[in-house]
C-alpha cells in the first residue's frame, strides 16, 4: 500500500492553492497582518501554526469519538492552548534563545482560527493520518501566504530580506538608492498586508477561472 | 454512557481539567530550575551587553558572551553591585536578581523601592550600569544602560515581552540600540533622557547632544516607550547620578 493515496495528497495539495485558507477562506487574517513586516517572523510563524497544526489535529482526531458535542470547542480551545504552552515552556528550558524570537507568537497562535476550523471541520470527523495530512496541509497553505507577503513586504519597505540589505544602503545611497530609489515606509504597516493579500487573491482567481463565485 | 448527557459533559470537562492541568504543573515545576537559570543568565549577559562585554562583529546582530562563560565574565567585569534604597547604599552581590517591576510598583504604593546600580571596569573605564522598564504597544519593555561618570551612554540593551516583529521588536537590533552610544541624557544640567525622535532629520546620529535618536519606521507608540522609560529611570537614579558628577 502507497504511504500516500491519490486522496491523502490531495488533502495536502488542496489547501496550497484552491483551497488556501488565506486567499480562498479568508481565515487567519489577524496573524497574516501582524507579523508579516520581515520575511524571518513570517517564517518562523508558518513553521510554528505547522507543529501546533498537525500535533493539534492528531490530538482532537484520537480524541473525536468521545468529546461531547456541547463542549467540544472548549476542548478544541484547550488542546490547543496545552500544546503551545508545552512547547513553550520546553523551548524556554532548552532553547530559550529560540524561545524569546517565539514568544510573541504563542498568543497569536492559540487564536489563529485555522487551527481552529481545522480541528471543527476535519479531525473531528476524520482518522488520524487524514487528519494530520490535513494539518500539515492547511498550515503550509497559510505558511506559504505568509512567506510571500512577508517577502514582498521586506524587500519593498525596509530594502532587505532576512535582515540582509538587498538593494544597497539607503543611508549612504548605494545601489538602487543612488538611483533614486526610497524605500515605502507604508509597506510595513498593516494595511499593506491587507492589500498584498488582495493583489494575491486577484492573481489567483484571474489564473483560475473557477475560483470566482457567481453572484 | 450516553455521550450527550449532562454528566458525561461534566465528567469529560472536569477529567480533561485534571490531565491538562497536571501535566502543566508537572512540566512547569520539573523545568523550572533550568528556566530559572536561563533567565539569571540572560540578565548577566544583558547587563554586560549594556557595557560593551559582548561578541558583536562589525555591525549586524546583536552576540552575547556565551552562557557557559556568562557567570566567569560577569564576576570579572561587574565589579560592584549597589542597591540605592531612599538615602542609603548597600553593597550586594545578588542585586542583579532584583525584580524592577516590582520595586516600581511599591512606589505606586508610596514605599521606598530598592533600586540596583551595577559598576563594571573595563580597560580602565568605569561604567555604571542602570535597569530599566516600562511600556511599549502590547506589553512590557525592559533594558539596561550604562553611562559614564559624565552621564554620556556607553551602550544600551533593549527586549520586550510582546512588541510586532518587523516594527517594534526591532528596538532590540543593533542599529536601532546603536545609535544611543554617544548621546548624553543631560540637557545642560537638567536631567532629560533621551528621545526617541520621528523626523530628527539626523538618521545616521551624528549629532549627539540633541538628547535624540532616530525613531524606527512604523513604530511610534513603541518608541515613545522607549523615551519615556529612559527618562523614567533617569529620575529615579538621578540624585545618585549627580553625587557620581560631583565627586568628579
Amino acid at each position: 500500500m502507497a504511504l500516500l493515496t491519490k486522496k491523502d495528497t490531495k488533502l495536502i495539495l488542496d489547501p496550497l492553492a484552491d483551497n488556501n485558507p488565506i486567499t480562498i477562506q479568508v481565515l487567519g487574517i489577524c496573524s497574516a497582518l501582524a507579523i508579516t513586516a520581515e520575511l524571518k517572523a513570517s517564517i518562523v510563524m508558518a513553521l510554528s501554526v505547522l507543529f501546533v497544526m498537525g500535533l493539534g489535529n492528531v490530538v482532537i482526531s484520537l480524541m473525536r469519538n468521545i468529546i461531547p458535542s456541547k463542549i467540544r470547542i472548549i476542548v478544541q480551545l484547550v488542546v490547543v492552548a496545552a500544546l503551545v504552552i508545552i512547547v513553550d515552556q520546553v523551548l524556554k528550558a532548552f532553547a530559550y534563545e529560540l524561545s524569546k524570537t517565539l514568544a510573541v507568537f504563542v498568543g497569536l497562535i492559540i487564536t489563529n482560527c485555522i487551527i481552529m476550523g481545522r480541528f471543527e471541520a476535519f479531525a473531528l470527523g476524520n482518522g488520524v493520518w487524514r487528519s494530520f495530512l490535513d494539518g500539515i496541509g492547511n498550515a503550509a497553505g497559510y505558511g506559504i501566504i505568509l512567506v510571500i507577503v512577508g517577502f514582498f513586504r521586506e524587500l519593498l519597505g525596509s530594502g532587505t530580506l532576512l535582515g540582509f540589505p538587498v538593494l544597497g544602503n539607503p543611508i549612504e545611497k548605494t545601489g538602487l538608492y543612488s538611483i533614486g530609489y526610497e524605500n515605502n515606509g507604508f509597506m510595513l504597516l498593516s494595511p499593506m498586508a491587507l492589500i498584498v493579500v488582495g493583489l494575491l487573491i486577484w492573481v489567483q482567481r484571474s489564473r483560475n477561472k473557477a475560483l470566482i463565485e457567481e453572484n | 454512557m450516553n455521550k450527550e448527557s449532562n454528566i458525561y459533559t461534566v465528567l469529560f470537562a472536569g477529567a480533561m481539567v485534571i490531565v491538562v492541568g497536571s501535566i502543566l504543573a508537572y512540566l512547569a515545576s520539573a523545568l523550572s530550575a533550568k528556566i530559572k537559570e536561563n533567565e539569571r543568565f540572560e540578565k548577566q549577559q544583558n547587563i554586560l551587553y549594556a557595557m560593551g562585554v559582548n561578541q558583536n562583529e562589525g555591525e549586524g546582530s546583536v552576540n552575547f558572551v556565551p552562557t557557559d562563560r556568562v557567570e566567569q565574565e560577569f564576576s570579572s567585569f561587574i565589579t560592584e553591585q549597589l542597591v540605592i534604597e531612599g538615602d542609603k547604599i548597600t553593597e550586594d552581590d545578588q542585586a542583579y536578581l532584583i525584580n524592577i517591576k516590582k520595586q516600581l510598583d511599591l512606589i505606586k504604593d508610596g514605599k521606598t523601592p530598592k533600586l540596583p546600580v551595577f559598576i563594571g571596569e573595563k580597560d580602565g573605564e568605569t561604567f555604571y550600569i542602570v535597569p530599566m522598564y516600562g511600556k511599549g504597544l502590547w506589553d512590557a519593555i525592559w533594558g539596561f544602560m550604562s553611562l559614564d561618570k559624565n552621564m554620556t551612554v556607553q551602550g544600551v540593551y533593549f527586549d520586550h515581552k510582546a512588541e510586532t516583529p518587523g516594527l517594534g521588536a526591532n528596538i532590540k537590533q543593533r542599529y536601532f540600540m546603536d545609535d544611543f552610544k554617544g548621546e548624553t541624557i543631560l540637557n545642560g544640567s537638567q536631567y532629560t533622557g533621551i528621545k526617541v525622535a520621528k523626523g530628527n532629520n539626523d538618521p545616521v546620529n551624528n549629532i549627539k547632544d540633541d538628547n535624540e535618536v532616530d525613531a524606527l519606521a512604523g513604530a511610534t507608540i513603541t518608541g515613545d516607550g522607549v523615551s519615556a522609560m529612559i527618562s523614567k529611570t533617569v529620575n529615579l537614579y538621578k540624585d545618585y547620578f549627580e553625587s557620581l558628577r560631583n565627586k568628579g
